[in-house]
């Protein structure tokens, strides 16, 4: 099952090689490539980021991690996405890569082993979202207090006010 | 002052390492931002910086909305001292997803309004970074020089601060009439006093002594914790998004990037980081002049402003340069009037993230120092 994942796809010389290697060295691992507005993303086997994540700083030049967030999905299955921001500035190539877990303990090996910055990427993605990272340095809670027990960025979390906490006073005015 | 001891026993003596909290209110951390430092003596032995005092949680806030439109005054509260660069990156990323073509003359003014910005900022990052250090001065000098590009903002959108100035495929309305005479005087009073700057605080022995060799960041280190703008050129690499990935009409200036050299001590000090937002100022200057050259005197700024925005199922990731380094806006649309998700990438988020790697083993007043040269707002840091 080595489908061709570019096939379609516009890319640019440094993609395209990342695209070949990482399909020829991790086939099974390469879930789905695919473009949107310019941007390269492409999703992988959760379980896998590490090997994957090392294969990209080692052998393809992607030196940065821009970014690491969390995406809420809102679906029944594979409810949570983390995407990796990934820069080579050699090549001034970005690519995002994506991987997907379930909402039942959502649980991904961290990163920090390769790129420091995802130190509080992580711990960011951790306290809006309840993702935990496996093996990571320092795996607290960012913003909210420590006990908090809630995800704020989760789709069901309110705008206003925290569950089962005291009631907010009416936001709209009296009618009597 | 809240104050902790910890028994530690070495092979000689016994010795105490003292656990210490600087801020949240304490006048050089820019804001509510809580280091606890563990001290041996006035030696730093290690920063655990806590943040989230400001947390608003402004993702949230853009998912809740339904409305694309009204994000952008968030976008203002984030790095509250850069906003109009903070608005362009976002209006850029819905332009982008909407494919819109925006007339020339709003591109110009957005872009003589962007740079006027970052010196803006500079000059309140530099200034504050002095007055960290005890030179009181060249922060009076600079506030005044800061006030006249607030003036020119005044006039032009009726705030000083928070602007939402610019919206999805245009600005609010047109520049003032005298706003290129202004601006122009502007260029032509400020240049001399970079100069005078330079006199005053850069060269300045007492200063070069306090910030030469301290909180070295090599350029590696630097990559690794994803550093940008002003901090990662300091360090000597030559990465700037206006250049390299040029966003706007960035491409059409002829500018340069600066970077850090340790000319007076060891690349990646502090000087170093402090110097290369001096010599950005001037080239922000000569990219104001060019703009104003080449600006349309004639064009309807909000000609390009859709009624309704109407965005098809993507998703985008838009960086531009603002003052502080990269910023980014991750933004996924499904057909609802609202973005499903934004996350905004914050360049003080990552510089605070490398406080702890570059400050180990400092001593407690360059704490200060290191904490001025990063330039971190704390808006920006908590969202």
């Amino acid at each position: 099952m080595t489908p061709d994942l570019s096939m379609s796809l516009e890319l640019s010389e440094h993609l395209q090689k990342t695209v070949d290697h990482l399909s020829e060295n991790f086939s099974d691992k390469l879930i789905h490539v695919y473009q949107s507005s310019g941007d390269t993303f492409i999703i992988v086997d959760a379980d896998s980021i590490l090997e994957i994540s090392k294969y990209l700083k080692e052998e393809l030049h992607y030196i940065f991690l821009s970014d690491v967030f969390g995406i809420d999905r809102y679906t029944s299955d594979e409810r949570f996405e983390v995407v990796y921001n990934l820069l080579s500035l050699k090549h001034q190539q970005r690519v995002f890569v994506k991987i997907r877990c379930e909402e039942e303990n959502p649980e991904v090996d961290s990163v920090v082993p390769i790129w420091k910055a995802a130190n509080w990427f992580e711990r960011e993605v951790y306290d809006m979202f309840g993702v935990y990272f496996r093996n990571h340095p320092d795996l607290r809670r960012i913003y909210m207090p420590e006990d908090f027990e809630y995800f704020p960025l989760r789709k069901e979390f309110p705008l206003l006010g925290i569950p089962g906490s005291i009631e907010l006073p009416s936001t709209t005015p009296d009618t009597d | 002052m809240e104050v902790m001891m910890n028994k530690t026993t070495d092979s000689n003596s016994e010795r105490r390492e003292m656990v210490i909290n600087m801020g949240p209110q304490h006048p050089s951390t820019h804001g509510v931002l809580r280091l606890e430092l563990v001290l041996d003596g006035e030696v730093v032995k290690e920063v655990r910086p806590n943040i989230g005092y400001l947390h608003r949680c402004f993702e949230k806030y853009a998912e809740e909305l339904g409305d694309y439109a009204s994000v952008t005054p968030y976008t203002d509260r984030m790095d509250y001292v850069s906003a109009m660069n903070q608005e362009l990156g976002y209006v850029i990323a819905i332009e982008r997803l909407l494919e819109l073509e925006i007339p020339e003359r709003v591109e110009y003014i957005r872009v003589i309004i962007s740079e006027l910005q970052r010196i803006a900022s500079h000059l309140l990052g530099i200034g504050a970074f002095g007055l960290d250090l005890g030179a009181f001065t060249p922060f009076l000098y600079l506030f005044t020089e800061r006030e006249k590009i607030l003036d020119i903002f005044e006039k032009t959108s009726g705030a000083r601060l928070l602007y939402n100035y610019m919206t999805v495929g245009g600005l609010m309305k047109d520049v003032p009439k005298d706003f290129k005479k202004d601006t122009a005087e502007f260029v032509k009073t400020f240049r001399p006093k970079i100069k005078e700057l330079n006199d005053l605080l850069s060269y300045n022995k007492i200063f070069i002594n306090r910030t030469a060799d301290i909180g070295v960041l090599p350029e590696k280190v630097a990559l690794n914790y994803a550093a940008s703008g002003p901090v990662l050129r300091g360090s000597g690499m030559k990465w700037d998004l206006r250049k390299d990935d040029p966003y706007s009409i960035y491409d059409r200036f002829d500018f340069d990037i600066p970077v850090g050299s340790g000319e007076v001590g060891t690349l990646g000090d502090c000087w170093d980081r402090y110097m290369v937002r001096v010599r950005e100022m001037e080239q922000s200057l000569r990219i104001i002049e060019q703009a104003l050259d080449g600006m349309p005197d004639e064009g309807d700024v909000t000609e390009a402003v859709p009624k309704r925005i109407r965005l098809k199922e993507g998703e985008i990731y838009c960086r531009t340069e603002t003052p502080r380094g990269e910023l980014g806006y991750y933004i996924i649309s499904d057909k609802k009037g609202g973005p499903f998700r934004v996350k905004a990438r914050a360049p003080s988020f990552v510089h605070l993230s490398m406080l702890p790697a570059i400050s180990k083993g400092s001593l407690i007043a360059d704490m200060v120092a290191i904490v001025g040269s990063i330039d971190i707002v704390l808006g920006e840091v908590d969202r």
